[in-house]
């Protein structure tokens, strides 16, 4: 992501298989002894050329397929999909569906920010934490798994509303395992605020301004621990959050130790949302039909996941398959700014700085076009993009 | 009758090593195009509720440590080379379980233009795990069935 050209620097290359995280992404440090001077991202490992294959599968298959963009936020990418492609046919899907949409979101939230919790504090070293936290998830799993079915693909949704319906006995376990987890991110709340260890690892760390958060695009609680006020559901209200609202966590130190405080408060707005929900469940029906082709429209969809701000891009054709669907995933929008944020830290910090943004490698390999100004267009024919890569990658090895 | 010592002595140097192997293996977790659905629940299986490391086994870092390579997901075109470098870096004798439907078969992913395909298609696999993803208590059994099937080559050789 940024170029580095200091030839007589140490470059210290790092993955794409490394132990720190369990995905594929390759870095370079440049040091100069303990202290990162630049670093450089490059991504792209886990490509596998999602939005082109969804023009050849239907408007159900994709579905399935882009719900599997992510494991751990796959229910939100699935809702945002639904949402728009409902709103290209013209649906009007059951309020009881969109609240269990939004009971299932907000479930998951909980879910992908306990397994932040634990690998982030397995990256500064604190396996105690990790252990206790994916503990606790267990239980949030379970509840999952209780009401959909499957512990990480849910296919909660369907195309027009959801598959799965929520009775007395699941409302009583749901509560059950909530009030149990409240209880628990009280005490990691204390912990990430209080323990000393810890606090050294991640107070007054990778410091990112709300200006810089707002130069590079940061969204969702990385951008929020910075001070930026921006969250969707809030901002743009979908599913059930006009009934069943969040109020913004925002934290204006805009450090590490702020991203951790701004995640796990979250964590209690989910659980109020989640309450509020099972107690005024509206009724009706869990879905409407859906047509099989629908006519040549376009249409766009915002959600909140749990990372930050996604966006879909739908385009219909009059067929049963769409003529284009363009993802933008909060992660890609985060990623630019651990280049910015690493230069003058240890490279002890870099697992922390890179996890503190919650990077999400399957969701973030998109193919991405940048937009020059119009007065610095230019035309490439065919053999001088050739002529290009020969020299870029003779240029490399030398 | 003659004794070949040697011979007595290879043969319990062996067994001994079986024994070790398949007490304390260490696993080497590679994505090679996952949707990482089935690296939390390798993760998972870590973590109090499953415990792996019951049966002696650790998650490694580095691939000159492992002695089974965990493969999730298809194979993009980017990471094939990496799969197979981490694949020969491992130190013989090393086995291969392919974990989730995409592992082995490419699942949901199979026509993506940068999806080669599965991991058998790049490097021998040992042990299949269906599922989308497995629970972790199918990855534990993969896992465990493995080892076993090693103890009985073992027994039979």
């Amino acid at each position: 992501m940024q170029k580095n050209d200091q030839a007589d620097k140490f470059i210290i290359p790092i993955g794409p298989q490394h132990p720190a995280l369990k995905e594929p992404g390759h870095f370079e440090f440049t040091v100069d002894g303990e202290i990162v001077t630049g670093a450089t991202i490059r991504l792209g490992y886990v490509h596998r050329g999602i939005e082109k294959a969804t023009e050849s599968r239907t408007w159900v298959q994709n579905l399935y397929l882009l719900e599997r963009v992510c494991g751990i936020c796959s229910h939100i990418h699935a809702t945002a999909y639904c949402l728009g492609v409902e709103r290209l046919a013209g649906l009007s899907v059951p309020p009881r569906a969109q609240a269990i949409r939004e009971l299932v979101v907000e479930l998951e939230r909980i879910h992908s920010h306990m397994l932040w919790l634990g690998v982030a504090a397995h990256e500064a070293g604190f396996d105690t934490l990790f252990m206790y936290s994916w503990r606790d998830r267990e239980t949030v799993m379970d509840i999952l798994e209780g009401l959909t079915g499957n512990r990480v693909h849910y296919s909660a949704n369907i195309l027009g509303g959801v598959k799965i319906d929520v009775d007395a006995e699941q409302t009583k376990t749901i509560l059950q395992g909530v009030d149990f987890l409240e209880k628990r991110t009280h005490h990691y709340l204390d912990v990430v605020t209080t323990d000393s260890a810890f606090v050294q690892r991640t107070a007054g760390i990778a410091v990112m301004s709300k200006a810089v958060a707002e130069h590079f695009g940061a969204v969702g609680p990385t951008a929020r621990a910075s001070g930026v006020t921006q969250d969707i559901r809030i901002d743009a209200p979908y599913l059930a959050y006009e009934d069943f609202p969040v109020e913004i966590v925002l934290d204006t130190a805009g450090d590490l130790k702020a991203r951790f405080v701004v995640r796990v408060q979250e964590l209690f707005q989910s659980y109020q949302v989640i309450r509020a929900i099972l107690d005024k469940l509206p009724a009706g029906e869990l879905a409407v039909t859906m047509p099989r082709r629908i006519k040549e429209n376009e249409t766009i969809s915002r959600v909140e996941a749990p990372r930050g701000e996604l966006f879909y891009y739908l385009k219909s054709n009059g067929t049963d398959k769409p003529e284009r669907i363009k993802i933008r995933t909060p992660s890609i929008c985060n990623f630019g700014t651990v280049p910015a944020l690493a230069a003058g830290h240890q490279l002890a910090d870099m697992p922390m700085i890179l996890a503190g943004i919650d990077p999400c490698f399957s969701c973030n390999d998109r193919m991405v076009t940048i937009h020059r100004p119009a007065d610095d267009s230019q035309t490439w024919t065919w053999e001088m993009l050739r002529q290009y890569g020969i020299s870029y990658y003779r240029e490399k090895e030398r | 009758m003659s004794i070949n010592l040697e011979k007595t002595f290879q043969d319990a140097l062996e067994q001994v090593k079986t024994w070790a192997r398949t007490n304390s293996p260490w696993l080497i977790h590679f994505n090679s195009g996952s949707c990482n659905g089935c690296d939390i629940e390798i993760l998972a299986t870590l973590t109090p509720r499953y415990d792996l490391e019951r049966f002696g086994v650790k998650l490694q870092g580095s691939p000159r440590h492992a002695d089974i390579l965990i493969c999730t997901g298809p194979v993009t075109r980017q990471a094939r080379e990496r799969l197979l470098r981490v694949y020969e870096q491992m130190p013989e004798p090393k086995y291969v379980v392919a974990v989730g439907s995409c592992a082995i078969s490419g699942g949901v992913f199979q026509g993506c233009y940068n999806v080669i395909g599965h991991i058998d298609q790049v490097i021998p696999v040992d042990a299949y795990v269906p599922g989308c993803p497995p629970r972790p208590e199918a990855i534990i059994d993969g896992v465990i069935k493995l080892l076993k099937s090693l103890e009985a080559q073992e027994q039979t050789a």
